[in-house]
């Protein structure tokens, strides 16, 4: 190729002009792509809301529901549970709900909207494991002082029957209250504020 | 002229075979004292080859569906005429990869086979080392069993812990709220995609190899020695053409792995859980965590230094950086160790202290790993992290300082 004549400048624009213009067409190629890894609309239809029963929910008892492909807890607290909460708050990181984990309905000291039921989702807060229920009062293996809560086994997180996580421990904050109402007396609709919120 | 150097003559003429032949093996000139640890790269490719031939064989038969893929694994265990044993080969496979790799990886750190001029070539084999990760952790969910789908889960909320884009990286990932089908079905083509990408960058390893040459247990350049050995005038005259004389050794080497390999098939294939983890052998629960979940072993030194470091702030990205930084810090590597010499054989009695600590450190928080976490454990696993990062970020330091011993002109028989 001849170099006579050549505008070396001109080529120079066209080439990074072409570039530019090209990389532009990428990067639009490019977003259906990456869009296509997001949920799809069926995935975002079934997180609709779903109801739990709890008329033969038992004090003590925990009832599991699927509510957008996580398990939520509906655990029927005992009185002695209800009167044992408020000592916990020492040992915890977050006693009062700071952090917004739950909707304002539920920053209450129970973090409930009738105190004996706690809603809440089960799934540690720290990397997602479903953590286990542990009612007992003093059992061996987790010590006279436990109250009754929930243990990650994963990586030793522990919360109490509030939800609420325990202090030094690898879980960040406390477990997520998800929006609910309650239908009637018995069934709570998990997945959906009430009208009053 | 014979037919067949009439043929060659023909290929030769329209694509350089002989020429790749000759400059790649046959007169392709390796240091003459290679030992037990220059087995491993060609143990590797080895590795690579058989699991992309199993690999593929079992995705004629497995089914990337959520209701379907932990019934058609065992469809493959059970109906599939020697269905177990290509699983196992693939199962068991991944584990020998890995093993190969460290052990390549570990003969790197004695000789310093990522000094100059091979700083790239390091890079290179990190990048390949980072590739089977991902493909290690997207074939791990395909058999939809409880640790495929909890460790998953541990592992897509590791995204999910970095500051503002985290939350939204997960859900992309997963493309779903949590690990679903629609999570199973894409793991499965990028766990197919991988392996190619794996096998160029191999191939990219090797251009990089062949072009600076290989380094040797005594970590002197051959190619700036004297010249001519008795196949050529021009050749370092201390070495040997890698083509019969290396071919013959990695082909002894593959003979004696492959024992090791065939009796973990047939007598333990899930190697008392750390292969195959005992949990996985029940379906896919998203209710219900099993009680205790550890990764596989060749991920659970990092996965002990995640746990390590505890949450700042109500955050737990501290330890997921920590993480990160445990594998980015191998790519600084060749800049980090300031020793005037190379190999371990005449480096001073610190690094080979620090060695040797490293590799300790490495082992126990691999240990640590796999167990479930307690006070002490966790202690423990944080003395290992600082200990394992001081292993390399002092090395600038302890390197230079070190005694080192003279390097011989030529290589020691």
């Amino acid at each position: 190729m001849s170099a006579d004549g050549v505008d070396l400048k001109k080529r120079r624009i066209l080439t990074a002009a072409t570039s530019v213009v090209g990389a532009v067409g990428v990067g639009f190629v490019a977003v259906p792509f990456l869009k296509a890894w997001n949920p799809s609309e069926r995935a975002k239809a079934a997180g609709a809301p779903v109801e739990a029963d709890i008329s033969k929910l038992e004090p003590g008892q925990l009832l599991r529901v699927k509510w957008r492909g996580k398990p939520v807890w509906v655990v029927h607290r005992t009185e002695r549970n209800l009167r044992d909460l408020p000592t916990m708050d020492g040992r915890l990181a977050d006693p009062n709900s700071e952090t917004p984990q739950q909707p304002s309905y539920c920053k209450n000291p129970t973090r409930s909207i009738k105190s004996e039921y706690l809603v809440a989702v089960g799934i540690c807060t720290h990397l997602g494991c479903s953590p286990a229920y542990r009612p007992e009062i003093g059992p061996a293996d987790l010590g006279p002082d436990w109250l009754g809560g929930f243990f990650c086994a994963c990586h030793g997180s522990f919360f109490d029957l509030a939800g609420r996580v325990y202090r030094g421990v690898p879980a960040p904050t406390n477990l997520e209250v998800p929006p609910h109402h309650y239908l009637s007396e018995h069934v709570i609709l998990v997945g959906e504020d009430g009208e009053a919120a | 002229m014979s037919t067949m150097t009439n043929f060659v003559a023909w290929i030769d003429k329209r694509y350089p075979m002989t020429q790749v032949w000759n400059e790649h093996l046959a007169q392709y000139y390796a240091p003459k004292n290679f030992n037990f640890w220059y087995f491993f790269g060609s143990l590797a490719i080895l590795m690579l080859v058989l699991q992309i031939g199993t690999g593929v064989w079992l995705a004629m038969s497995y089914k990337p569906d959520a209701e379907l893929a932990f019934g058609s694994i065992e469809y493959i265990m059970r109906d599939v005429e020697w269905g177990w044993l290509i699983r196992y080969m693939h199962s068991t496979g991944a584990s020998f990869f890995f093993l190969a790799i460290y052990l390549h990886m570990f003969r790197g750190l004695l000789y310093g086979s990522y000094r100059e001029p091979r700083e790239l070539l390091w890079i290179i084999g990190v990048l390949i080392y980072l590739a089977m990760m991902a493909t290690a952790f997207f074939g791990y969910l395909l058999p939809w069993g409880q640790m495929s789908y909890w460790g998953a889960q541990v592992i897509i909320n590791l995204f999910s812990a970095i500051p503002v884009i985290g939350p939204d990286l997960g859900v992309w990932i997963r493309g779903d709220y949590v690990i679903s089908d629609v999570t199973l079905n894409r793991f499965f083509a990028l766990h197919f995609l991988l392996p190619f990408i794996l096998a160029a960058l191999v191939f990219i390893h090797i251009v990089a190899l062949h072009k600076v040459g290989s380094n040797n247990p005594d970590g002197i350049e051959i190619k700036q020695g004297p010249k001519g050995n008795r196949w050529s005038p021009d050749a370092p005259a201390d070495g040997i053409p890698f083509h019969p004389y290396y071919t013959v050794k990695d082909i002894f080497g593959i003979g004696v792995f492959l024992f090791l390999f065939a009796a973990v098939i047939f007598f333990a294939p899930e190697m008392g859980g750390f292969f195959i983890e005992y949990p996985n052998f029940v379906p896919a629960d998203p209710l219900k965590t099993p009680e205790h979940i550890a990764p596989v072993w060749y991920f659970t030194p990092f996965y002990a230094i995640l746990r390590a470091v505890p949450a700042v702030a109500g955050s737990a990205f501290p330890g997921v950086l920590a993480m990160v930084l445990a594998i980015v810090v191998l790519f600084f590597l060749p800049w980090l160790d300031r020793s005037p010499v190379k190999s371990v054989r005449y480096k001073g009695p610190i690094f080979k202290g620090m060695l040797w600590m490293f590799v300790v450190v490495f082992i126990v928080l691999g240990y640590l790993g796999t167990q479930p976490s307690s006070p002490f454990m966790t202690l423990l696993a944080q003395i290992c992290t600082i200990l394992y990062f001081v292993f390399f970020l002092a090395m600038p330091w302890y390197s230079k300082i070190d005694k080192t011993k003279p390097v011989p002109e030529r290589l020691t028989p």
